[in-house]
């Protein structure tokens, strides 16, 4: 007996283990079935072993087995005699098998009859795992039998002191109770009382468990209700939130007053949701999901609602410069549109939007000015009960651009008349003074047009229209409104007198609001560039003298600079001069595209984009009041946008195919793919943009960005490597070298290990116990990108000589679709000044040292070497760590020391271009090489 | 949850876990009409497909497929958000995680997601916790380990 134990144990160590299994597969990849059978004929061997480890082990082999697919069910019953076992191991081991394996009819039968009393006496295991795995492997196999014969025990669970069982009992109750319905009634109580258990773990899992029950039977669990909402308002848990919300959509229908409750916790989540949306925008999914938020503002009930799905259309449309806006004329029609909302406290933001666009998108004024005429002429529509109604601001954007851009308006007169109605009288007094104002700049407008055709009278009767009309607001309460109504009247009545006269007046009163405004860029003013030869620190006057005394200090530290200062050249300009910077200034402005063109062809330049043609003109029929019948106008941009693209995919497509039929189906481009967002063309070509910028700006100071990364350009090295060797001051025979390791991949790399072939006179520290081929794992990963330092430790022996260490680097690329073992060789320099270490020194102890006479000397000479002295030192102080001692006009004194506390000094001259230095150390070949390697740095440069 | 698996790009299963007893033969006849339908799908196509009667969640991390099937009424988003979870959790155990680590220890993966669904129901939304429970499990084990089987 006791030799089949010890036979046992010694078979034991030769089996194979499951890990020892999963590599033997993948070795067999092309003869896989017949190794795995001669597997499974030795876990056979191993099932009929005594020892229970054997067992486990077999088993365990088996789950993986039974997961690719093989039948194991012939294990059953060795199956259940390992779960038996007291071991924890052998357990999890089986309860994966068992859920995952064996026939679940086969394993109820078995556990009927042979292993109840198994798997009851685990669940009442002291140990919570042990209890866990048994729970955990009961979940998947519950039947009515198991259901009913356990209920009561999982039920005892659920108050279990332990949290962790208490979650996993709570969660098996469900199964428990699908298969076994009866036991649900006895069972509530607890359940409910889960809910508010002092573990969030335990809490989460009772929510799950109600919110799926009450899903079926909604109506039973309406008294939960106060219990749900309590915890919908307290609870931070997103997954518990989720089902909660989930639970009352399956009550509200059943009780209609916990509606109302609900709004405010839900428009809650709703705001995150909005906030979302912000970043989700792009130009290809705008307007559909503006199109959809528009529907919720139609269907929103509470005004704070509306108003916030208001501001969060423009926030989201109007973001980083209406980048994602590729056709304003549906911007126009969306502002248009929010309009209409009753109530709203937004109008202002609404007129804001529709003057910013209509003064910085050229191409839309045609069309913004139609639209704000008709928004005019309705304009009662809007003022409806103003009181409350904060939407009449858009008449204040309205009115402006009707005026400001006249020349665009159909029927200039009718949107006069408009503007001058009765009813006017009754909106704000900002908004009146606003009308009086533009319905000037329309008079004028008005005007030119009359005069160009025969009819004089027609302009007499446009005067005598404003002369009826203006006293209205003459008598305005309000300052501004009165103040510049009767300033026009007297100027219309003026007019009219000349037209009497048969005067011309038009140009004369055009004239009075000539030229443009454009907004300016908040940061012109920084950009404006300072013209040659102006220095703004430059005195204008002469410094007023201060005394003597505090004169001298600043000429000492600036004896050598030269005078810079000069007073600002005042140049004489002659016209042609003039001239030809004036078109080069125009040449200038037409490149630059900050600039608003001021030229009228900027519109016609649109048209001419190759393409636009295809662009359906939209026809707009001006009379179409506010309400828009059937499909709101938005709609139609999104039908219209739709074609246009889906028109230029198709020539696209066309030009692709020429191409393909050109060269031979190079690269089959899958042209069937949505397109990407590059693809879409906007349909206006915005000359927007942005606001007005001085002349000659200056770049600004982010928006050229090398196309050429450094990244992309060395996107070949697999993973790149920068060093510094440094010796260690605490022990003279040791050297750190910090490695710097950046991943130029676009891969994850892991299990990095470095190593290196050490020397007779360096080798790489390891830890103890290491071989001397062993290399050292480096102690991060790598993502794409990112580089990180690890720091390894060289003892050396003889640091009179530099040395070069060969090494690789191994490591694991992890790619989509594999991970490959990859390395790369480097070579480590290990130079004499790497083990020099910048030491101070006092001039008299250095001198001192000369005069011991113990240093043996050496010299060098390096010609042509055109820098300042002060840089000259600096760069033998950083690249071979050295210290100044003392320096006097172009000659100093250097020194550093070895880790090995050899002195080194220097004597450095210089003297046009020729830099001579008297070296002496204690250790004459180390000497050299430091020489030499200072030689090297400034052959470099 | 009805089901989980995991399978390759490749098409090889790596993990299954079934919360509806059936037999094998059935759960090998699902698995390869699953497996063959997902990975006929092009990469922008949706992650959720109605199959059978029952709606199919799936997600491709790297060269694994992680594919759920739910009932009608289930939520597809608060699946793949599971399916997401799990992933992050496979992540935090194994440091970076990838389809080796799950084939070479694939009782752990089993463990993990025992740990994180039970019954197809999501147990614990604390990945701390979850973690914990695991190490605990793992100290465990190898405690027993380490003592001679007597």
């Amino acid at each position: 007996m006791a030799l089949k134990i010890v036979k046992g144990s010694i078979d034991r160590m030769f089996d194979k283990n499951l890990q020892d299994l999963v590599r033997g597969i993948r070795n067999h990849k092309e003869d896989e079935a017949k190794y795995i059978s001669t597997c499974i004929d030795e876990i056979k061997q191993e099932l009929k072993q005594d020892n229970i480890a054997v067992k486990a082990n077999a088993v365990c082999k088996l789950t993986y087995l039974q997961m690719l697919g093989y039948d194991v069910s012939w294990a059953a019953f060795n199956i259940v005699e390992v779960m038996s076992s007291s071991k924890f191991t052998y357990k999890v081991s089986c309860s994966q098998l068992q859920l995952q394996s064996v026939d679940a009819v086969l394993i109820t039968t078995i556990i009927n009859s042979v292993s109840l009393p198994l798997v009851t006496q685990d669940l009442s295991s002291p140990n919570q795992y042990d209890t866990g795995v048994a729970l955990t492997g009961l979940s998947c196999f519950v039947t009515p039998d198991l259901a009913r014969d356990l209920a009561s025990d999982i039920m005892t669970l659920m108050s279990h002191t332990k949290p962790y069982i208490r979650k996993k009992a709570v969660l098996i109750m469900y199964k428990v109770f699908l298969k076994y319905p009866e036991s649900l009634r006895p069972a509530f109580p607890r359940l409910k009382e889960k809910l508010e258990d002092p573990d969030p773990g335990v809490q989460s899992a009772a929510v799950n468990v109600i919110c799926e029950l009450a899903r079926r039977n909604p109506k039973n669990y309406l008294s939960l209700a106060p219990l749900f909402f309590k915890l919908m308002t307290s609870s931070t848990n997103n997954w518990v939130l989720i089902k909660i919300i989930k639970l009352f959509g399956a009550l509200t229908p059943l009780e209609p007053r916990l509606g109302k409750k609900l709004i405010e916790p839900l428009t809650n989540l709703i705001h995150r949701a909005l906030d979302l949306l912000y970043g989700m925008v792009s130009k290809k999914n705008l307007m559909e999901i503006v199109k959809k938020l528009m529907l919720h503002v139609d269907k929103a009930e509470g005004t704070t609602y509306r108003d916030e799905l208001l501001t969060k259309i423009i926030d989201i449309c109007s973001q980083s410069n209406y980048q994602y806006i590729t056709n304003f004329e549906w911007y126009i029609s969306i502002l248009v549109e929010l309009t209409r909302l009753e109530g709203t406290r937004h109008g202002h933001l609404i007129a804001s939007q529709m003057l910013d666009v209509a003064i910085r998108v050229k191409a839309i004024r045609v069309f913004a000015v139609a639209q704000m005429a008709t928004l005019l002429d309705n304009g009662h529509l809007l003022t409806g009960n103003m009181q409350r109604n904060g939407i009449c601001e858009v008449l204040y954007a309205a009115a402006w651009i009707c005026g400001e851009f006249s020349e665009h308006l159909e029927d200039p007169m009718q949107t006069l008349e408009a503007m001058l109605r009765p009813k006017v009288a009754t909106l704000p007094g900002h908004i009146q003074a606003v009308y009086v104002q533009n319905a000037a700049k329309l008079f004028a407008t008005v005007l030119r047009k009359q005069e160009g055709t025969t009819d004089s009278l027609a302009a007499q009767e446009t005067s005598q229209l404003l002369i009826d009309r203006l006293p209205l607001f003459v008598q305005s309460a309000n300052l501004e409104v009165q103040e510049r109504a009767s300033c026009i009247l007297q100027l219309v009545k003026y007019i009219q007198k000349l037209q009497q006269k048969e005067v011309e007046v038009a140009e004369e009163v055009t004239a009075l609001f000539a030229g443009e405004l454009n907004p300016v860029a908040p940061k012109a003013q920084k950009k404006v560039p300072v013209p040659d030869g102006l220095d703004l620190d430059a005195w204008i006057n002469e410094p007023p003298s201060e005394s003597e005394s505090e004169d001298e200090k600043p000429k000492a530290i600036f004896t050598k600079e030269e005078p810079k200062h000069t007073r600002p050249r005042h140049t004489e300009v002659d016209e042609k001069e003039l001239a030809r910077r004036r078109e080069a200034r125009k040449q200038e402005q037409a490149n630059n595209p900050f600039y608003i063109k001021t030229s009228p062809s900027s519109q016609k330049v649109y048209q001419d984009q190759p393409g636009v043609e295809h662009i359906p003109v939209v026809q707009i029929d001006l009379s179409v009041p506010l309400k828009v019948p059937g499909m709101p106008m938005s709609d139609q941009y999104l039908k219209l946008e739709e074609e246009r693209r889906q028109k230029e995919r198709s020539e696209r497509k066309k030009k692709e195919k020429k191409k393909k039929r050109e060269k031979h189906g190079r690269g089959r481009r899958a042209d069937s793919g949505p397109e990407s967002e590059e693809d879409i063309t906007p349909a206006h070509h915005v000359d927007i943009v942005t606001e007005e910028m001085p002349e000659n700006a200056l770049p600004s100071d982010d928006d050229d960005k090398d196309p050429n990364d450094p990244h992309k350009a060395l996107d070949i090295d697999l993973d790149k490597y920068v060093y510094d060797v440094q010796g260690n001051l605490q022990d003279g025979s040791q050297v750190v070298v910090s490695v710097i390791f950046e991943n130029k991949t676009d891969h994850f790399l892991k299990s990095m290990e470095f190593n290196v072939l050490d020397s007779l006179n360096s080798k790489l520290q390891r830890p103890e116990g290491s071989s001397p081929h062993d290399g050292l794992a480096v102690p991060f990963q790598l993502p794409p990108g990112v580089s990180n330092e690890a720091r390894f430790v060289f003892s050396v022996q003889s640091i009179v000589m530099p040395q070069k260490l060969k090494g690789t680097l191994t490591f694991i690329v992890k790619t989509e679709d594999a991970s490959t073992h990859e390395k790369l060789d480097f070579k480590l320099h290990f130079t004499c000044t790497s083990y020099l270490i910048t030491t101070p020194c006092y001039s008299d102890a250095y001198a001192k040292l000369l005069e011991s006479g113990e240093l043996k000397s050496s010299s060098l000479k390096l010609e042509g070497v055109i820098m300042p002295f002060h840089h000259l030192l600096a760069r033998i102080c950083f690249h071979h760590h050295f210290s100044v001692v003392e320096r006097i006009d172009s000659c100093a004194s250097m020194y550093s020391r070895s880790i090995q506390g050899h002195h080194v000094c220097l004597l450095v001259k210089t003297s046009n271009q020729t830099v001579s230095i008297d070296a002496k150390c204690d250790e004459p070949s180390l000497l050299g090489n430091v020489l030499d390697e200072i030689k090297h740095t400034f052959s470099q440069c | 949850m009805q089901f989980m698996l995991l399978f390759s790009r490749q098409g090889k299963l790596r993990l299954q876990k079934w919360y509806v007893p059936l037999s094998d033969k059935e759960k090998k006849k699902i698995t390869r009409e699953l497996v063959q339908t997902v990975l006929a799908r092009k990469p922008k196509m949706c992650s959720f497909l109605e199959w059978r009667d029952l709606k199919i969640v799936y997600k491709r991390y790297a060269s694994l497929y992680f594919c759920c099937a739910i009932e009608d009424q289930d939520n597809e988003l608060i699946t793949l958000e599971i399916i997401h979870r799990y992933v992050e959790l496979l992540d935090k155990y194994f440091g970076s995680v990838c389809e080796l680590d799950i084939i070479f220890n694939f009782e752990k993966a089993y463990f993990i997601l025992d740990e994180f669904l039970l019954g197809g129901e999501a147990q614990e939304t604390s990945k701390k916790n979850v973690l914990k429970a695991i190490e605990q499990a793992d100290l465990l084990q190898e405690v027993c380990c380490s003592l001679p089987s007597s």
